[in-house]
């Protein structure tokens, strides 16, 4: 009895023993940038190298301890909508396999699961103790009939400490006008697709098959979230918003093409449950700091909205679109960023005429789990060079950001679908 | 006659059909036409389209189409100019490309305007297509108002 016993568990024994190898086996010790730093802009100390160059639209990521890369995709690549990924000790990785035919956006990983969002659902995988999914292709579908749009269609998704998931569901319109980005078209009354889009809403990480009538409307008047992540300092969630476009289109009147390229402000929110950000009876002016009321609702570009709309925790520039945020809780890093935001800035279309702007990852400094201070750009030249910028003709855009388990910064592209990763060369 | 020379050299950099124009005299008014309705469309589009389609007419990308030798430019005039009349929001590809920004109806502008800004399209952008005239631009939208 004890042999046979013994006999069933020895290959166990070395299946375990070998998974436990092949864990250890993964030292990014050896990892160094490339000679050109992967082509980016770095403050002084750092350097980036590319881990792979993936050929897909490459959106949020996730990277295990193991030195294993999950990475969504916009669209499926060979019927891959997730693509596995696995590095060596140099830092450069191959790609190892995929699984998932649908594309969208969300890609976490969160106390032994694997979630990721197609545009109208979310599913989880279960990992084994390597980080691995243990059942590709049968995911559990924990949200599903979520609304999506040809616009906006994206759903990003975060995990907080106590089993929630919280997921974007953007509007499908500008600016909810009766005829969407036209010529002095006026908003509809009250905005009646707040009700189901525009908005987070929050479900339970393990229930199965939740839609609308089991999550919690957990943030409203949010025109659409790329960005978020969860604030493990104060336990808050943060989100960054895509702030409306076309002011000078839609008001030629009220609105310089200059005054549109600068506005609105891209907002950082830290939300609470029942917020409600304002789009799109409002935007946020970073020049004159005031939440103003959006011309489509009876606004001028000086009139100022209801107060009882939230104030932004931190607002950039417009139109720069931030497509990933990332708070850094490692140790790679000098201390000013330990705790502080990065945002993966995707870049503009909505400046022309005037010079198009972003294509970079901003720092912004943090104190007590608040915004301080100014922030800075710190991984510029994404796009390949200051024309191609100004022309919004990037060769990269930035906008999924992962931290590895060394403290380096991850940073996806779905443009060309380059991984990068910047590491912190000082000792 | 040197007047229309005058004009001819302004408007150069807009038509490299002139080149041809000055060695065949005949064809030059049609093509004087022309170029004068795609110097008038090359403000119309600064003024409403360049926002989204961009300076160089690549559009951006998921988001707006190019206007650069897709089928929708280049091919059936009475589509493309119910596109600019109606807006375009259906979620169809574009040669295999999806976009994802609705395009709001411009039949506010002029049918003039319209026939300008098209044929600046058709033939700007590395583009090279026969000019919308007026007349087809009335013929559209008098169909169009018909539904």
């Amino acid at each position: 009895m004890k042999n046979k016993i013994a006999k069933l568990l020895l290959p166990v024994a070395a299946i375990v023993g070998s998974i436990l190898f092949a864990a250890l086996k993964y030292d990014s010790s050896n990892v160094v940038a490339d000679a050109d730093n992967a082509g980016l802009k770095l403050p002084s100390g750092f350097g980036a190298l590319v881990v792979a160059q993936t050929g897909a639209s490459a959106r949020h990521l996730a990277v295990t301890p193991q030195g294993d890369i999950y990475v969504k995709l916009a669209r499926p690549k060979d019927g891959k909508g997730i693509l596995t990924l696995h590095e060596e000790s140099n830092g450069k990785a191959t790609i190892t396999g995929g699984f998932g035919n649908y594309g969208g956006t969300g890609m976490y990983i969160k106390k032994g699961y694997m979630y990721a969002s197609s545009n109208s659902e979310v599913f989880r995988y279960k990992l084994d103790e390597n980080n691995h999914v243990i059942s590709p292709d049968k995911p559990e579908i924990i949200i599903t009939g979520l609304k999506m749009g040809r616009q906006h269609e994206t759903k990003s998704l975060v995990l907080d400490n106590n089993d929630n998931v919280y997921v974007n569901i953007g509007a499908w319109f500008n600016s909810c006008q009766e005829h969407d980005r036209g010529l002095h078209s006026m908003g509809i009354p009250g905005c009646p697709i707040l009700d189901s889009m525009g908005g987070i809403w929050q479900f339970k990480a393990n229930k199965l098959n939740q839609s609308y009538a089991e999550g919690v409307h957990y943030a409203i008047g949010l025109r659409n979230v790329v960005g978020l992540d969860w604030n493990q300092q104060n336990n808050q969630l943060f989100v960054m918003q895509h702030g409306r476009d076309q002011l000078h289109d839609i008001f030629p009147e009220m609105f310089t093409t200059k005054q549109n390229a600068e506005l609105p402000a891209e907002c950082m929110y830290a939300l609470r449950k029942g917020d409600n950000a304002g789009w799109p009876f409002m935007y946020y002016d970073q020049i004159q700091h005031k939440k103003i009321l959006a011309p489509e609702y009876g606004g001028d570009g000086k009139k100022e909205a209801d107060a009882k709309f939230i104030d932004p925790a931190a607002a950039y520039p417009g139109h720069m679109a931030p497509n990933g945020l990332l708070f850094y809780t490692g140790s790679m890093f000098p201390e000013k960023y330990k705790n502080g935001a990065f945002i993966a800035f995707h870049g503009s279309w909505n400046r022309a005429p005037e010079p198009q702007a972003g294509y970079f990852v901003v720092f912004q400094p943090f104190k007590n789990g608040k915004p301080f201070g100014e922030w800075e750009v710190f991984a510029d030249n994404f796009s390949g060079s200051a024309d191609k910028t100004a022309r919004g003709r990037a060769d990269h855009r930035p906008c999924g950001l992962a931290q590895g388990k060394d403290g380096s910064l991850y940073v996806t592209d779905d443009s060309k679908g380059t991984i990068y990763r910047i590491i912190y060369n000082k000792k | 006659m040197k007047k229309a020379l005058v004009i001819l050299f302004l408007i150069a950099p807009f038509c490299p059909l002139l080149i041809q124009a000055q060695s065949k005299p005949k064809p030059k008014t049609k093509v004087a036409g022309t170029s004068a309705s795609i110097a008038r469309g090359s403000k119309v589009y600064t003024q409403y389209c360049l926002s989204c389609h961009q300076a160089d007419g690549g559009g951006v990308q998921n988001m707006n189409p190019p206007l650069t030798k897709t089928t929708y430019v280049l091919g059936d005039k009475t589509r493309l100019i119910k596109v600019v009349l109606n807006g375009f929001t259906q979620a169809v590809d574009i040669d295999g490309q999806s976009y994802s920004n609705n395009m709001a109806p411009h039949d506010f502008l002029k049918d003039q305007e319209i026939a300008d800004v098209l044929t600046y399209v058709r033939n700007n952008f590395t583009n090279k297509a026969s000019a919308v005239k007026l007349a087809e631009v009335k013929a559209v939208r008098a169909g169009n108002k018909k539904k």
